[in-house]
């Protein structure tokens, strides 16, 4: 394999794996505050839906981008209110929510644009473009780090970078901050933060809404930058996978960029190789795509070693008796 | 130095008093825990607060503590009327409290957990900082050493017991608040922490210890506070007071400390153990080549500090562990020591268990009393209804049985296991395991965190069962229970016995040195 293919499949990683990263840290923030988010996907949903919907009414990426964030933190409200003022099950709120999400999507978007639960075709500035990183022209001779600099760092949309700059930024909240000690904390032994005087329940509320904010940018990511418009569950999976690469990444930020990049790396294998044959065998192109989800199903069945998820993790915080 | 003290009100009188508790009142649904409570705590005094489990302390400490809002009544801190509707205004007031059950945050530092809640500003680093200078002043003043990088979670209970303390410290409590503080300590660990609460005192801080055990309440407190039920006894001055005199005041009649026991009379050797050795899955020696014997009427004392081995032991000789090597003889028989065996195999030849660990392996919490008054010998034929079910009725009756013989309070086979206090859980236990009228009876801890009353009667009970001819293997790391009840004592060190006595020819301190692994009575043969 020379050069530029390997850049060509490392491209198309980081831009698959964007979403899945945006997704993971929001898994991230919740569970780490205790809450369990098995409605990652349905938020991004939501998001993705809105966001588009949003910006072929209005025309503008950037409207669209905020409509999916307002869309995906109300959902993260309505798994707050269900699992941390109720104090409800955590999995079956999640659930609800891809439910709600998947469902409600078609059905406002068909009512509203009569295409089968799509959107219009989005193009011009309702799409976050390519950007292109200073010196990028400049350096493209230079051999190796050239091509590195311009055609895999230069040329991706502003969400794609969002989502990377957001691994050190979670890892700065999260290990240097009061919030970040607070937050992992009040996973681990919400009691012990509730006897240091601090509200539990006020952390974890602040911890969901991150995460719907995260799921919101990773579903107009995909309707109104990698995408150009919404198609119906569009998601495929994406969010259930964030979770499977959050439990790779034993709940970690760093950890979490690795293995979103080697899922975006697998579906982009998935996405180029196909009909390739070994010997007079023609692999199918089904076994190819299903090369991320067969990865989820092994990080999920334990053969990556334990992970020992946040201890209060999944349970509502109630004073004992 | 807090903002509280500077509003000490003028009244000399008053200003004594660190805290005061004007008729205190709370309720748990139909539970009153707390009934119209008076308490004054003077400055810089260390005033202890016992009574059986269940009496309200720590009902009453968490209300202190802004844990629990009061139904009723008014807190006094530092003679000033003061609300405290959650921990933070605790904190503010100046109060600080060491829980029973640590609130510590295992997976994080001692620095973390000490600035949790308390940091100074947005950003860890400065407060990190700030913490690691404040707690090397701390050690130096009260001998609390601990390694401030050191993760909670591998620290020893005394050591986490010790962050406890610097937490409340470090947020300049001047009212210390320690729930059943040495229950989980080691008497070393139990001796320094009185330690560092006599530093405390030098330094005008005011502790109020919450304990049912007497004997540190005649050894460290000024004041003692009796509660029984819900209500305050009274309140004496721990010099002019006896254990006796607390003891009835906490259970509202005399109590016998010292089992009534005849001479054991032994007969044929019912359980013999033979070189049993377990290693654990992480290749850790548990069990080091054990041998003893037990003989019917005979009660076998398993003395020790707790995790030198004597757990590994019940679960091997119960029936849900497996050993390694050795063999163990019931009736000259052997039974199985390998991983096909199961607690249903001891049952059925006559081996019964009262778990050390109630909560996880002798009851489910969440079961009614009746239902776990049968858990474990459901199978047996005169529970079945038919057709595979069970004959609901014939539990119950039975059940009410054991209720009545064993005088559970209340006397209810429907409620709910966790709403029995520890002493009527750990009845429910019995009453199960003894019914059966077992040959052997392998029982850990039998009274731990278990009220006094109840002890007396637990106590009473084995030894009966001993009167009646039946082995009894007694692990527990309280001595006093181990040389009320035995007749022989072994100790264990380790993972191997340490020593062996005859219950009536050895004191504590001898008891005390195996318990570490030396044998006195080998230095004199020698």
């Amino acid at each position: 394999m020379d050069l530029p293919v390997v850049l060509q499949l490392l491209d198309s990683s980081v831009r698959l794996a964007a979403p899945l990263l945006l997704a993971c840290l929001a898994g991230l923030y919740s569970e780490r505050a205790g809450i369990f988010d098995i409605g990652l996907e349905g938020k991004m949903l939501a998001a993705a839906f809105v966001a588009a919907a949003t910006s072929a009414y209005t025309g503008s990426a950037w409207f669209g981008l905020l409509g999916g964030m307002a869309a995906s933190i109300l959902l993260a409200l309505v798994h707050g209110l269900a699992s941390i003022t109720l104090r409800g099950n955590q999995l079956i709120s999640g659930v609800a929510i891809n439910f709600l999400a998947s469902g409600m999507t078609a059905l406002i978007g068909q009512s509203l644009f009569g295409l089968g639960g799509q959107t219009p075709q989005l193009d011009g500035p309702q799409r976050f473009g390519a950007l292109t990183l200073p010196l990028a022209e400049t350096l493209h001779g230079v051999p190796v780090l050239g091509p590195i600099w311009s055609d895999l760092v230069s040329g991706h949309n502003l969400l794609v970078y969002v989502a990377f700059l957001a691994v050190p930024a979670t890892w700065w909240v999260l290990y240097r901050t009061r919030f970040g000690l607070r937050l992992r904390a009040v996973g681990e032994n919400p009691a012990a933060v509730d006897t240091a005087g601090v509200s539990v329940v006020r952390l974890r509320y602040g911890a969901v809404v991150i995460a719907g904010v995260l799921c919101g940018i990773a579903g107009a990511y995909l309707s109104t930058a990698m995408s150009a418009g919404f198609i119906r569950d569009m998601t495929a999976g994406k969010g259930f996978i964030a979770l499977a690469a959050l439990i790779f990444a034993k709940w970690r930020p760093w950890p979490a960029l690795f293995a979103c990049l080697l899922f975006g790396l697998l579906e982009a294998v998935g996405i180029r190789y196909q009909g390739i044959r070994i010997g007079d065998f023609a692999v199918p192109v089904q076994l190819m795509q299903a090369l991320p989800y067969v990865l989820t199903v092994v990080i999920l069945a334990g053969f990556v070693g334990r992970a020992i998820p946040p201890r209060a993790g999944g349970r509502p915080y109630v004073k004992e008796r | 130095m807090t903002a509280s003290s500077a509003l000490s009100a003028p009244d000399p009188g008053a200003s004594t008093l660190a805290i005061e508790l004007v008729g205190v009142s709370k309720s748990f649904g139909p539970v009153q825990a707390n009934k119209d409570i008076h308490l004054a705590v003077r400055k810089g005094a260390i005033h202890g607060i016992v009574g059986e489990n269940g009496a309200g302390k720590s009902t009453l400490m968490s209300i202190l503590y802004g844990f629990y809002h009061a139904d009723a009544g008014e807190i006094r801190v530092n003679g000033v009327t003061t609300p405290i509707p959650d921990s933070q205004a605790a904190i503010r007031a100046g109060i600080g409290m060491v829980h029973q059950h640590f609130m510590l945050v295992e997976p994080f530092t001692v620095l973390e957990n000490v600035i949790l809640g308390a940091e100074n500003g947005a950003l860890l680093r400065p407060s990190l900082a700030r913490a690691r200078a404040e707690l090397k002043r701390l050690e130096q003043e009260y001998e609390l050493d601990v390694d401030p990088d050191a993760v909670v979670g591998e620290l020893s209970v005394g050591h986490q017991q010790r962050v406890e303390i610097l937490k409340a410290l470090y947020r300049e409590c001047d009212i210390l608040i320690l729930d059943e503080p040495t229950g989980v300590l080691t008497p070393a660990e139990a001796d320094h922490l009185f330690r560092i609460l006599g530093h405390l005192k030098e330094q005008g801080k005011t502790i109020i210890l919450i304990t049912h055990k007497l004997r540190e309440i005649m050894a460290i407190t000024d004041q003692v506070s009796v509660m029984r039920r819900g209500e305050m006894v009274r309140t004496l001055t721990t010099s002019e007071t006896s254990p006796a005199e607390i003891a009835e005041l906490m259970v509202g009649r005399r109590v016998l400390l010292r089992v009534e026991k005849g001479p054991a009379r032994p007969g044929e050797t019912l359980l013999e153990v033979r070189n049993l050795s377990v290693t654990d899955a992480k290749g850790v020696a548990r069990l080091k080549s054990v041998s003893f014997a037990v003989r019917a009427g005979e009660i076998l004392g398993v003395a020790g500090v707790a995790g030198n081995g004597q757990s590994e032991l019940l679960e091997v000789l119960a029936g849900y562990a497996p050993a390694t090597s050795g063999e163990v003889l019931f009736k000259g028989r052997p039974l199985d020591l390998s991983r096909h065996t199961n607690a249903d195999d001891r049952r059925d030849v006559g081996i019964a268990h009262v778990p050390e660990d109630r909560h996880r392996r002798g009851l489910v919490m969440a079961f009614a009393a009746w239902e776990n008054s049968c858990l474990g010998y459901h199978r047996e034929e005169r529970l079945q209804g038919g057709f595979g079910t069970l004959d609901r009725d014939a539990i119950r009756d039975l059940a009410r049985k054991g209720i009545e013989r064993f005088d559970i309070r209340p006397p209810s086979c429907d409620l709910k296991t966790a709403n029995f206090s520890g002493g009527n859980q750990q009845k429910i236990v019995l009453a199960r395991e003894i019914e059966r009228e077992p040959e052997v009876l392998l029982i850990g801890q039998p009274t731990r965190g278990v009220d006094i009353g109840a002890i007396e009667f637990i106590h009473n009970e084995i030894v009966a069962l001993r009167d009646r001819g039946k082995a009894i293997v007694l692990v527990s790391v309280e001595l006093d229970e181990i040389q009320a009840l035995s007749d022989r004592i072994i100790v264990m060190f380790d993972g191997a016995i340490s020593g062996e006595r005859a219950a009536g020819q050895t004191d504590e301190r001898e008891l005390g040195l195996l318990m570490a692994g030396i044998d006195p009575g080998k230095g004199r043969a020698a």
